[in-house]
Parts: structure tokens; sequence; C-alpha cells
């Protein structure tokens, strides 16, 4: 290689190092006694050309959710792939609780890579887990995220999320007015994919329960409608078209109905349409705003925003039941809004403004039986909590330095991390199911 | 007699007010406006001119009403302010007398609250004009109310004086 050409490599370098940086998770807010793991850098045979680092994919998977702290690689002592290399005494003088090790082949003039990974206690001296994942060399991140899985599972008991994905919105001001996009990412924001692109406002983006479908609300025909479309395929349908604000799509955990709001008969009320025979059920009758409706995890009850006494409270309904049997459930706030049931149907992710004074929401739980709340964000712009399919965190919309973004909280409270953010506002984040 | 002085001075009034409004918004160094006093009769001169009598007070302020299009809200309310009342008459009146008028009310919030309720309350803010207009004369299907929530803003920004630009109904034509 001649000079030239060499300094140019080394400037491209820069700039994909400057490129990654800036994409980076970035962890505001960790635990403070992490659980120490050591995860070599996998070995790689002649055959692998161009894959992505696992072993860096896996340990930014757990420290991204706080709970661990990997171990810097300049701090390895030795650099084993597979069980016959490791000596525990190693790692333990190096305080780690557990190790991870690996290899990455590839198979000569194929674009198929086989990983194997073997996962260690330390201080039990034990081989916990070990397997073969295969695939094509484009996907090593999925791989990567498949460890970061196992790892999660065999240390917390709680199944990892690594391998769902995020909905989101992204409103891109340019010369010839805002553009809209409903974009798709994996969980930390990588691999983005535009859905759909409008010059009109898109919004409410909602996960079919297996995945595969998106409901959400677009303005392109000048007036908000509600349409479903399919991830893989691209095709999509109009749902709804009657007068007025039709929003807010849920589907039911069923994934048989779709709950929404529709304002035809005057006020923005909840009502359920059944996805097979298109029959649309009215579920809430009041002249004030009823809207932001979300099922109980049984699917029978959906919770939903009224401002009926004046403010945002969050009140509770059973599809059927006479619109006067609804049941309040919050009290203790000048505004709670955007509510859902954790899967134990007794706590309530929800946004919360406290007092009127002060116009500053926050993301809360609040206990319905006891009424214990914990507020888990301090910044005071934040909305649209959306729950990971292991129920361990809660991605939310917040503002940083005047844009919109994405950030994400424990439900614990104790760890933060913001998603890397393209150009533009990133918007009403719609954390996916289990995809596997 | 009476009226028509009346309406002399109300038209040099106007006029003042014009020449005033023309000075305040240049960014040079205005000159004095009693200067601009001076030049006040030229438009309101109507005397005797039967054949031009030219735009009276009344239909130059119900143009000035009718190019109002943009009606801001306080924060938190969905009633538009008393001091637009006349305007929307007129409004309303206009669209009386011209039964093929049509026009949407696009309703807006500022970004404070959730995205869901705020299209909620836009849709309220603009339903507040559409009922003060049919009151007035307007017919119902001709109008049409389409709520942007907090989508679309006038002003980007997370100021006060952003979020009242933000915080409106406007008047479109269809």
């Amino acid at each position: 290689m001649n000079p030239k050409r060499l300094l140019l490599a080394v400037l491209l370098l820069a700039v994909h190092a400057s490129a990654a940086a800036e994409l980076s998770i970035q962890i505001t807010q960790g635990v403070d006694d992490p659980i120490p793991i050591a995860v070599v850098p996998f070995a790689t045979d002649g055959a692998v050309f161009g894959a992505e680092d696992v072993a860096e994919i896996v340990s930014s998977d757990l420290e991204q959710v706080g709970e661990f702290l990997a171990l810097g690689r300049e701090n390895l002592l030795s650099m084993p792939s597979e069980e016959r290399e490791v000596f525990f005494r190693d790692w333990q003088l190096l305080a780690q609780d557990y190790l991870l090790v690996g290899k990455v082949s590839g198979v000569q003039g194929s674009q198929v890579v086989r990983v194997q990974y073997e996962f260690f206690d330390v201080n039990r001296e034990l081989r916990l887990v070990g397997e073969v994942l295969a695939g094509n060399v484009s996907q090593m991140r999925d791989i990567g995220h498949e460890i970061a899985n196992v790892v999660y599972e065999q240390v917390t008991g709680t199944r990892g999320a690594f391998t769902s994905q995020i909905l989101y919105v992204v409103a891109e001001p340019t010369a010839d007015g805002t553009r809209f996009r409903l974009e798709k990412a994996d969980y930390d924001g990588q691999r983005p994919q535009v859905l759909l692109r409008s010059r009109e406002p898109i919004m409410s983006p909602n996960w079919s329960p297996d995945g595969s479908e998106v409901a959400y609300v677009s303005f392109e025909t000048d007036r908000p409608r509600i349409y479903i479309q399919d991830i893989a395929s691209g095709q999509r349908r109009q749902i709804t078209n009657y007068p007025g604000i039709n929003s807010s799509p849920v589907f039911s955990p069923d994934g048989d109905r779709l709950a929404m709001v529709l304002s035809r008969d005057g006020s923005p009320d909840i009502y359920v349409q059944d996805l097979r025979s298109n029959e649309l059920m009215r579920v809430t009758d009041h002249p004030a705003i009823d809207t932001e409706p979300s099922w109980t995890p049984d699917g029978r009850s959906i919770v939903f925003m009224s401002d009926r006494t004046g403010q945002p409270q969050i009140y509770q309904i059973e599809p059927g039941a006479s619109s006067f049997d609804v049941e309040r459930l919050t009290y203790d706030c000048f505004q709670c809004a955007k509510a859902r049931f954790l899967p134990d149907g007794v706590n309530l992710i929800h946004v919360r403004r406290e007092t009127r004074q002060s116009p500053s929401y926050q993301i809360a739980i609040i206990n319905i039986e006891t009424l214990r709340v914990i507020t888990l964000t301090d910044t005071s712009l934040d909305e649209s909590p959306s729950l990971a399919p292991n129920g361990s965190m809660i991605m939310y919309a917040t503002k940083y330095q005047g844009r919109g973004v994405l950030d994400a909280v424990s439900i614990d409270g104790l760890v933060k991390f913001r998603l890397p953010s393209a150009e533009g506002d990133v918007r009403e984040p719609a954390w996916s199911p289990f995809l596997d | 007699m009476g009226t028509q002085s009346n309406t002399i001075i109300k038209a040099s009034l106007l006029a003042f007010t014009l020449a005033l409004f023309a000075a305040c918004s240049s960014t040079e160094d205005a000159e004095p406006p009693a200067e601009v006093v001076d030049s006040t009769p030229a438009p309101a001169d109507t005397s005797g001119a039967d054949d031009d009598p030219g735009p009276t007070v009344e239909e130059l302020e119900r143009e000035r009403q009718l190019a109002q299009r943009v009606f801001y809200f306080d924060f938190d309310v969905a009633e538009f302010k008393a001091e637009d009342r006349e305007t929307l008459t007129t409004h309303a009146q206009n669209l009386a007398a011209n039964a093929n008028l049509r026009i949407r009310l696009e309703g807006h919030a500022d970004e404070r609250g959730t995205r869901e309720y705020n299209l909620a309350l836009g849709e309220r803010r603009a339903n507040g004009i559409l009922n003060y207009l049919i009151v007035n004369g307007a017919s119902r299907g001709q109008i049409e109310v389409v709520s942007y929530g907090e989508e679309q803003p006038e002003q980007a920004g997370q100021s006060e004086a952003a979020y009242a630009m933000n915080r409106r109904v406007e008047i479109v034509d269809q």
C-alpha cells in the first residue's frame, strides 16, 4: 500500500470511529454495585471477514441495562476461547463473577459463520451453558444479542430482551417543511429501517402482540386515520375513516381487537373494533375527553385517561359495561395520563404532572392497591412510556438540548440510558413483544 | 352630519394607527410619529366622490378581520380569547353570506402534556370556534374540524413564547 492510500485508510478509520462514537448508547445512570463480568474477545479463524465484534455487542448489551460491569479489555490476563483454556484463578484474581468466551469460525467460500460460546460462573468454577449458533455474517448483531439474552437469563433469572426491537416516529425539519418517518430498529437504536415516510404527521405506533404488524395514525389524507401495516411486506390497510379524531390504536393482548379513540359522536371516546368482523363497539360515552386506551394484562378491561373531572386522570372500564361503571384509579396528581399496567396488573406506568404550578411531566409507577408512587425520571417533558417485553425497562420520549430523544429507565428507576439519536425529533417509542 | 364627522375621525384614527404601526414595525430609527400625523387626510377623503367612493371604515375593518386566520389560546384553556369574538363574528357572517364557502378549522396545542391528550385539546379548541361560528350564522356543512394536536408547531422550541404561538386554531379555506 502506498502512503497516500494508507493515509486515506487511516482517515476513513477515523471517520468511522467518530460516527460509531456518535451512535453509541449513553449510559446516563447505573446501579451502585454492578455484577462484574469478563467478556473475552471471541477468537476468529482466518475465514471470517467483515464480521462485527460479537463480544463487544454482548458486553454493551449487558452494560446498557446497568446491572453488569464488563471488564475492560486492557485488563485481561489471558484470552481463552474455550473451556480447556480457562483458568478460574485468573478471573477470581480479577474479581470477576462471570466469564464469557467464544470463537467465530467461517465456512470457506460462504457467508456462513458459526459462533461457539461458553459461559462460566467464576466463583463456583462452573460452566453454566455453552452452545453453537450459526448464521450469515451479516447477522452477527443478532447472534450477539442472542448470547446476551442467555447470559442475562442465567444470571438474573429473567428473560433477556436484547433481541427485541422498537418502533418510533422521527420528525425532521427540512427547507420544504417537516418530514415524518415511522422507523423500526433494534432495541438499542441500531439498524434503523424506515417503514413509512410522509409529509404529514404520523402518531401512536403500536405493535401487534405477535410482532408482525404495526397500527398507527397517519395524517396523509389531511385527517388523522388509523392504519395497520404488515412489517415484513409493507402492505397496509386503512382501518378507520370516521369524522373527527381517529387515534390511539392499541391491539388487545390476543390480537383480535383494536382499542381506539374516535370523536365521531361529538367528543373523543374509547371504542373497540373487532379486527375480524370489523364490528365497532363504543366503550365510553362522556362529553369530556376520553383517550389513551391500554388493555389490562388479562385483556378484559381498558385503562384510559379522561379529563371528566377537569384534569386528566386514569380510569378503568370493562368493554360492554355501562359507561357509568367506570373505576377511577388515580387521585393524587394534578394530571395523570398515558397509563398502562405492568404484567402484575397492580402497578401502573403513567405520565405524571404533580402540581398545577409546575407544568413538568415525568414517568412514574403507581401501585393501585397501596397507592405508593415511584417517579422514575427527573426531566420535564417525558412522555410515551413503553415497556420492554421482559418488564425490566421503560423506554420513553423526552427532550435533550431542544431535540426529541428516546431514553430508557429500569422499572426501579436505578438505571438509565439514552438512545443514539438520528437527525430530527425522535418520539413515541413502542417496544416490541418478544420476537422469537 | 354627526355620523359623517365621526366617520372621518375614525378614519383618521385608523390611518394614524396604520402609520404608527408601520413606523413601529420598521427596524430603522423611526422618524418622530408627529410628522406622520400630517399625512392623515389622504385615504379618508371621501367627500363627493360618488363614482369611486372607496372602502368605508367598516369595510376596511371587515377586511382586516377576515384576514385574521389564526387565533391563539391561553395555556390549559380551550376557549378562544374575548378579544377575538368580533373577528369570529365577522367570519361567521361571511360564511353565512357565502354559502359556497368551505373552511377547515385546524386545532393545535403546545407540546406540554401527552400527545393524544393534546390531539383532543386541539379538537376541543377548534370545536369552540366551530360552535361560535354556527351560532352566528355559519352552517355546519361549511366547516370541517381537524386537530393536529402538538404535531405541527408554528414555532419550535421550549420557550413560553413558542408555546403561546403553538396553542392556536387556524382557519383554512378549502
